[in-house]
């Protein structure tokens, strides 16, 4: 069974290829839809089955599909696994993929390559189910390409303007870049378990056989997969530049699924992170660092899809602090809810989007929130969630985050996160004032937005609203069953209630001190942010990062490779070759000169050639 | 007389043809100069048969003196044709051995 949640949508993804291929004009919309749309229900029903099979008690789900490769002791099975941690990401991946898949065929109805976007839609899907519900590392790693290859075809969607095309690229390379660090990982995994079996359970089970500084090695580097894959500092620049794909591509893939997979990842390996804390510390460091740092951005920017992938980076921070200290279940807490409100924050701006004609500045919106009632009241309810305020889901992860850092005494982490969570609140309610409640900058008509694209947005709300209280822990009345459920070796601190409270309140003071900045910054009167300050300046280029990569990285690269295309190739490797050349045809010519078809020249030559070797016998030979 | 002045008088008809055949391009003295170093050749046959005391080389000099008459009607036919077919008896114009390559 949990095999077909992730085969139907490969099968279905190669469907819709191949019947798009076979006539790429003919509009097919209904099949599309039918196809791409049911086949996430399908795997979102078989999901929530798997789930019930494992609430009522069952043990972890195997099935092995087929054997890949055999060599000796080297043996990769095509193999699911469904345990706790991946029935929770597999649920939730389904379910919130399905409403973006029914969103998308709003979203993409007037799109002329609609087959082709479901067909990459649900690769997309496949692969990311591959990946959670992989049973070893070898098939995690195929599916960590796969979502790396589709989000590229989604990103690059576009395609008839090249900037989509670099962006693609860009995610494409700087995924190359995580990627490398994975593998490396992965085979000094297999290495140092010396043929022990290579599945999760044997790798937990032997994990004793490797010693520590390997283990060390081992945790960076898939760390440095994970940073890649999750937009960590400093491999996170692709992911604003991702934005230009499809809003639907932006909600499921670069906010809900696949850049939480960095996430997944760690809490898979927990029991490797268990044993490396320093490790763990700096994972939880670079998470604060990237919390912070893409919320300054996200208060500078202008595009709304832009700031929602700053945000969306900055909870992925959240979420690398939680793991990185041990919390696996308040990180995959966090995965969890944030699915839920990023992915209805990006369909709410997608819906926004297409009412404006396609205007994605957020000083040129306004006055939104009577004709767009509906997306209006959704991304409050979302925005309220990312800021923090009970009792919405955000409020209860992002506590629990903030709630370990404090109890684990790294201050430092919780402090940036705290002062991260007022940014949150500022950003998102400025971008919420901007477009809904700011007077209106244009009076064009708005284009209508249709049902398949609100609906699931009402889904959404409630659940950003209502899935926090599925987490809820001792100090709010609750007895984490998330975490519970879960069960991770969770790094565990008791810190009393008291504290909690404290912790919890502040959260919310910082919130609602973030939100009432926005209002009064951009609710009235809301003019496009000036460059004038040094602050402002460095702020509004994000820090020059993608120039300093530009300069650091991309301009020795390109130095070098014309270097070599135009002096070094040309004139060293080719002059040799060349200089070859030049004398077999000097000496070629030379001899054909002596081929002149004239016979007596020809009688000299023998004539020559008797006389030289005649001589030769003579003195040489003695003959004589 | 030694055999010596007839291996000389041999070498010095060989050489004489053997550079007419280069130096000339009349297809005429060519002809002479391939009949020259025959003859050579054949006199040197018959030398080493009175020197060895062995009639079978003068009998074969004998027969390649029927040969070479035979030869020479084949040749002359042969120089005739070449002159009906390009109007001239230079030995250098026919020089098709060299193939079609343009230089």
């Amino acid at each position: 069974m949990i095999s077909l949640i992730v085969v139907l949508p490969f099968l279905s993804a190669l469907l819709m290829g191949v019947v798009y291929l076979s006539n790429t004009q003919k509009k097919r919309n209904t099949f599309y839809t039918l196809v791409g749309v049911g086949t996430p229900a399908v795997s979102a029903v078989l999901s929530l089955m798997a789930g019930a099979e494992l609430l009522q008690g069952a043990q972890t789900i195997h099935y092995t599909l087929f054997q890949w490769v055999n060599i000796g002791e080297f043996n990769i099975e095509v193999a699911f696994m469904a345990d706790r941690l991946s029935v929770v990401m597999v649920a939730f991946i389904t379910v919130i993929g399905t409403l973006i898949h029914i969103y998308a065929a709003g979203y993409m109805k007037e799109d002329a390559a609609y087959g082709k976007f479901f067909a990459y839609f649900n690769l997309f899907m496949g692969s990311m189910l591959l990946l959670v519900l992989a049973d070893n590392p070898i098939m995690m790693f195929v599916g960590w390409e796969l979502v790396g290859l589709s989000s590229y075809l989604l990103i690059g969607f576009y395609h008839h303007d090249s900037a989509n095309i670099t962006a693609a690229n860009k995610a494409f390379i700087l995924n190359r870049v995580g990627d490398f660090g994975f593998i490396m990982a992965i085979s000094l995994l297999f290495v140092s378990l010396e043929g022990n079996g290579f599945t999760f359970d044997s790798i937990e089970a032997n994990i004793g056989l490797i010693n520590h500084e390997m283990l060390a090695l081992i945790g960076t580097l898939l760390f440095v997969g994970a940073m890649g894959k999750s937009a960590q500092i400093p491999l996170y620049v692709w992911l604003p530049d991702a934005m230009a794909g499809p809003t639907p591509v932006s909600a499921l893939i670069h906010a809900a699924t696949m850049v939480t997979a960095g996430v997944y990842m760690v809490a898979r390996y927990s029991f490797l992170y268990g044993e490396i804390p320093n490790i763990g510390l700096f994972i939880a460091s670079v998470g604060a660092a990237s919390a912070l740092f893409a919320a300054l951005i996200a208060s500078y920017q202008s595009d709304i899809k832009k700031i929602l992938a700053y945000s969306t980076m900055s909870q992925l921070g959240y979420m690398f602090i939680a793991v990185g200290l041990g919390a696996y279940s308040s990180g995959i807490f966090h995965v969890f809810t944030h699915a839920f409100f990023k992915a209805l924050l990006f369909m709410g701006a997608g819906a926004v989007i297409i009412a404006l004609h396609h205007e994605q500045n957020i000083f040129k919106m306004g006055g939104l929130k009577k004709e767009l009632k509906l997306v209006y009241i959704t991304m409050f309810v979302a925005t309220l969630a990312i800021s923090g305020i009970p009792p919405f889901a955000g409020f209860f992860s992002k506590d629990a985050i903030l709630v370990a850092a404090f109890a684990s005494e790294h201050y430092f982490i919780w402090g940036v996160g705290s002062l991260t969570a007022m940014l949150t609140a500022f950003y998102m309610f400025r971008l919420l004032f901007l477009v809904f409640h700011a007077a209106p900058k244009s009076t064009n008509r708005l284009h209508s937005v249709p049902n398949s694209m609100t609906y699931p947005l009402v889904i959404l709300a409630c659940g950003s609203a209502t899935a926090g209280f599925l987490g809820l822990n001792e100090a709010y009345g609750g007895g984490s069953w998330f975490n519970t459920f879960l069960a991770l070796p969770d790094v565990s601190h008791h810190i009393p209630h008291a504290t909690e409270y404290m912790l919890g309140g502040l959260n919310v003071i910082l919130g609602v001190l973030g939100m009432g900045l926005a209002y009064k910054m951009f609710a009235k009167e809301a003019t496009e942010v000036k460059a004038d300050t040094l602050f402002k300046k460095i702020l509004m280029n994000k820090f020059y990062i993608d120039e300093l990569y530009d300069f650091l990285i991309i301009k020795p690269l390109l130095f070098t490779s014309h270097f070599i295309a135009k002096v070094i190739d040309p004139k060293i490797f080719d002059g040799f070759i060349n200089l070859n050349v030049w004398g077999y045809t000097a000496t070629a010519t030379l001899f054909s000169k002596l081929q002149n078809g004239k016979v007596r020249y020809y009688a000299l030559y023998i004539l020559a050639g008797v006389s030289a070797m005649s001589c030769y016998m003579l003195f040489k030979l003695g003959v004589l | 007389m030694t055999p010596e002045l007839f291996f000389l008088l041999s070498s010095v008809l060989f050489s004489i043809g053997l550079v007419g055949l280069v130096a000339r391009r009349n297809l005429f003295v060519l002809y002479m100069s391939i009949e020259l170093m025959l003859s050579s050749v054949n006199l040197l046959l018959a030398t080493f048969s009175k020197v060895f005391g062995d009639a079978s080389g003068s009998v074969i000099a004998l027969l390649m003196i029927a040969v070479i008459a035979a030869e020479a009607a084949l040749f002359l036919a042969l120089i005739i044709h070449m002159y009906r077919s390009s109007r001239t008896i230079d030995s250098d114009t026919f020089d098709r051995l060299k193939g079609q390559i343009n230089d």
